[in-house]
């Protein structure tokens, strides 16, 4: 007795999981459905958005002054403005605003709502508003530079000596976005100037309107039929947080997904047998960087900076485990942005590196600490570098930590030697001049680009950086920033590494997704399904 | 009794709030990034008054949680509570199947054990637990999902819905096999539970590792008893001895480990969610304690003490269901 009833306890264990027979499963035809990290994204208010989740998806919500379109990703072009025109001073720009373009709400967009969108970025300061306060513009004076003399006319007037590509540029960005006046003032709330209400909804008029942002779970969006450039190919698109790559992985493979953002490489690897997803490259422009404290007397060193230089093994790194996702590129602007150069002066080479240490008086080498994020591949590349500094004398003892806790001690400069990355802002070289080069404060209350966060104070460096930024001529301009990044590759204070590039998995019924070099130039409108 | 409860909450928040305060990550920069300027970072760090003293901050915090104010999360940019109302559901669906599946499972498992002491059976349910015990349930989460997600095709994959399920069936519990039912969508529910079944057995499975332990220790307790040869020698069926007298004598005991079982089947699911994209409790405050999103990290702790402490209560309420002992001395 006792033992057929034990029998039939047992029976009863069988896996509850065989009791369900699961439905085909397919997305549906009219939505694209991608997996992702999402649990960055915090609003999507354009005037605040700067996390990388939501650069990729507000990019696809909201229209700019001028943008660079999925089309042609090389040519700047009117979005919310058709035309403009630009003071022989390079000071006023005046825009002329595409005619009939609508909101989500049905309402005309005007240059009244541009004006507001850029007015309340500069008054709100949050993230973004550093793109456009560099004009000079501030919370006082930005009513009166920013006007709208009439419904489609934008007028503004920059403080500021800048080259009008750059100017051109800003208004690209996420931080020019235009927002409808009526529905965010509508929604203010202790005069945020809308800002609660537009972290959890959208008055745009562009290719997408928010339809709902489930934190750590999902975002939907839905095509805008008002947008100036045709509805969206794809009704809707959803975003679904899947923080398990391998998890991404199983579900793309199912088809329950259409597009899958953070696999890794051998995730990747292992899909690329499969006739139904298709693996693309997109060029991306991050710049992999060692960062060194000149606070340290001995990086502070030039030859030792050299030695270092010499002492990483970049193309054994880009030809094993980084391979096909990552090229050697030795400057600070990468390819894709205006003024990029092939110089490449760097490679592994031992003796070299310790007859560069003798010279500076190491001949025995020195430890070097190494700040990283416990991620890969940040990890891998540091294993790299501490057995190749290894061979020339140089002691690496890695820290790794949470990519947030290494990035606050860079900023407070607590650093010995940083491995991190760093991505531009906006196409104009000087995004990354003005971080790389440009110092010129190194007091400890100045901001913090990372030529302030690695101690490094080079007076003629500024002035040239400021020239640069200042030329009007675009083939001088060029030149300007080609000298500009020799000087840093040669002297500055980093190890400049490699160049990124994006990997996308999708199904193969899948197309037309153009993910930019930047995350603020993702199109989820190009997308078709078959 | 409010004063005890009282107290624990003023323990546990205080804890939390110091040791979410130390933690090396800088809130203000979670919020805004690090590119954003120096003005930007300072305005925001004046907004959330992380440069006030920790005891001040703290005393602020309090008062606004003695108001029912639990602040805003930083990181979703909604007031905590409201989250919770979201997050927590997740969870305790997981968590109730979970429970259920260790608790049928788990206990037959450990009575069949205690009386085959050194037999096969008891072979078998001791391995079974120890590995129950010792495999991480991230790899067993992903085993999972290859296997009866993607080669057989039993269960849906990660997430708590197909897209084209999404947003259908109206919240009323929060727990989408429910609120499905409630709304008649039958589509919905099968979808719900295909998406539940897995990750509620796999966690299932951790908990039937230690109430069979549990079970089978007890048992073996109880069955050394007199009582229970003497029952026998009453010429009592060994069915009835073992799985009546003997299991009703053991329950007091079960109550509170399956309590217990239920407390860490809410916090401990945090890689069972990030495996199973599952948005819940777990997820959610991992993610916040990454950010040092303080409101929702002591919303999240919060909500686990109110669960310890219901579960607390739930059990003494129980116990004299289970043994008369309790009823009389009640």
């Amino acid at each position: 007795m006792l033992k057929r009833r034990a029998l039939m306890a047992s029976a009863a264990a069988l896996p509850l999981t065989s009791a369900i027979q699961a439905a085909w499963a397919a997305t549906p035809k009219d939505t694209v459905v991608f997996a992702s990290q999402i649990d960055d994204l915090i609003t999507f208010d354009p005037g605040e958005a700067y996390e990388i989740s939501a650069q990729i998806i507000a990019s696809s919500i909201y229209d700019r002054l001028v943008r660079y379109e999925a089309e042609d990703m090389t040519k700047l072009v009117g979005g919310v403005a058709e035309s403009w025109t630009v003071s022989p001073d390079a000071k006023t720009y005046t825009f002329t605003l595409r005619p009939n373009q609508k909101f989500e709400s049905g309402a005309t967009v005007t240059a009244d709502d541009m004006a507001f969108s850029l007015q309340r970025v500069v008054i709100m300061n949050k993230t973004p508003a550093f793109l456009l306060t560099q004009l000079g513009w501030n919370k006082d004076n930005v009513k009166s530079l920013i006007t709208a003399p009439d419904a489609s006319t934008l007028k503004f007037t920059i403080t500021e000596n800048f080259s009008p590509s750059l100017v051109l540029n800003l208004m690209a960005t996420v931080a020019a976005s235009v927002v409808e006046k009526k529905v965010a003032m509508a929604n203010e709330a202790n005069g945020d100037l809308g800002n609660t209400w537009l972290k959890t909804h959208s008055a745009t008029s562009g290719p997408y309107r928010l339809v709902s942002w489930k934190a750590n779970e999902s975002v939907t969006l839905e095509a805008n039929p008002g947008y100036h450039l045709g509805m969206a190919k794809t009704k809707r698109v959803v975003v679904r947080h899947v923080p398990e790559p391998g998890s991404q992985r199983l579900l793309l493979e199912k088809g329950d997904i259409d597009i899958a953002l953070s696999l890794q490489p051998d995730q990747l690897k292992a899909l690329a047998e499969n006739k139904d997803i298709n693996i693309e490259s997109f060029p991306y422009s991050g710049t992999w960087y060692i960062g060194l404290n000149l606070a340290d007397a001995r990086l502070k060193n030039p030859k030792v900076r050299l030695a270092l230089n010499y002492l990483v093994d970049y193309h054994g790194m880009a030809n094993t485990f980084l391979k096909g996702r990552f090229v050697v590129h030795q400057t600070f602007l990468p390819i894709g942005l205006s003024g990029a150069i092939a110089y490449d002066p760097y490679k592994l080479d031992i003796a070299k590196a310790k007859s560069l240490l003798a010279e500076a008086g190491y001949p025995d080498g020195f430890e070097l600490r190494l700040s990283t994020s416990n991620s890969s591949p940040e990890i891998d590349i540091a294993q790299s570098v501490q057995q190749t500094m290894g061979l020339g004398g140089v002691k690496v003892n890695i820290v790794a930590t949470d990519r947030k806790q290494m990035i606050a001690e860079f900023r407070a400069r607590k650093q010995m030697a940083t491995l991190l990355s760093w991505t531009p802002d906006y196409l104009d070289p000087h995004t990354n001049a003005s971080t790389f080069a440009f110092n010129d404060n190194d007091s400890d209350d100045a901001p913090h680009p990372l030529a302030w966060r690695c101690h490094y104070f080079d007076p003629a460096v500024n002035a040239k950086t400021t020239a640069a930024v200042q030329e009007i001529d675009p083939l001088k301009r060029k030149a300007m920033y080609e000298e500009l990044q020799k000087i840093i590759t040669d002297d500055g204070p980093y190890i400049l590494m490699f160049q990124p590039s994006n990997e996308v998995a999708s199904r193969a019924n899948v197309k037309g997704y153009k993910p930019g070099i930047v995350e603020d130039l993702y199109f989820f409108r190009t997308i078709t399904k078959s | 009794m409010l004063f005890s409860v009282a107290l624990t909450f003023l323990g546990l928040t205080c804890v939390t709030f110091f040791i979410g305060r130390i933690i090396p990550i800088d809130p203000v920069l979670a919020i805004v990034g690090d590119k954003a300027s120096r003005a930007t970072y300072e305005r925001v760090a004046a907004e959330i008054g992380v440069n006030l003293p920790i005891p001040v901050q703290y005393w602020r915090y309090l008062n606004k949680v003695l108001h029912a104010d639990f602040g805003v999360s930083l990181i979703t940019a909604h007031p905590v509570l409201e989250d919770m109302t979201r997050v927590f559901p997740a969870t305790m669906e997981l968590a109730l199947l979970a429970l259920f599946v260790g608790t049928v499972l788990g206990v037959p498992l450990g009575v069949v054990a205690a009386t085959h002491r050194g037999r096969w059976q008891d072979h078998v349910v001791r391995f079974g637990s120890l590995l129950g015990y010792s495999m991480p349930v991230f790899w067993l989460g992903l085993v999972g999902l290859l296997l009866f997600y993607a080669r057989l095709g039993w269960v849906e994959g990660p997430g708590r819905l197909d897209v084209s399920y999404d947003d259908i069936v109206p919240t009323v519990t929060g727990l989408i096999t429910i609120d499905s039912l409630i709304a008649g969508e039958s589509d919905v529910f099968w979808n719900a539970l295909s998406h539940l079944v897995l990750p509620a057995s796999i966690l299932g499975y951790l908990s039937l590792a230690y109430v069979a332990r549990m079970t089978r220790s007890f048992m073996l307790g109880q069955l050394r008893q007199e009582y229970v040869l003497a029952t026998l020698a009453k010429g009592l069926s060994p069915f009835r001895v073992v799985w009546v007298h003997a299991l009703g004598n053991v329950w007091v005991q079960l109550v509170t480990v399956i309590a217990l079982t239920f407390g860490s089947l809410l916090e401990g699911a945090v890689l069972t969610e990030t495996v199973f994209a599952w948005p819940g409790l777990g997820l959610y405050m991992k993610n916040s304690l990454f950010n040092a999103d303080l409101n929702a990290v002591l919303g999240g702790t919060m909500v686990i003490g109110v669960v310890y402490i219901f579960l607390n209560m739930l059990s003494d309420v129980i116990y004299p269901l289970v043994d008369p002992r309790a009823r009389s001395r009640g």
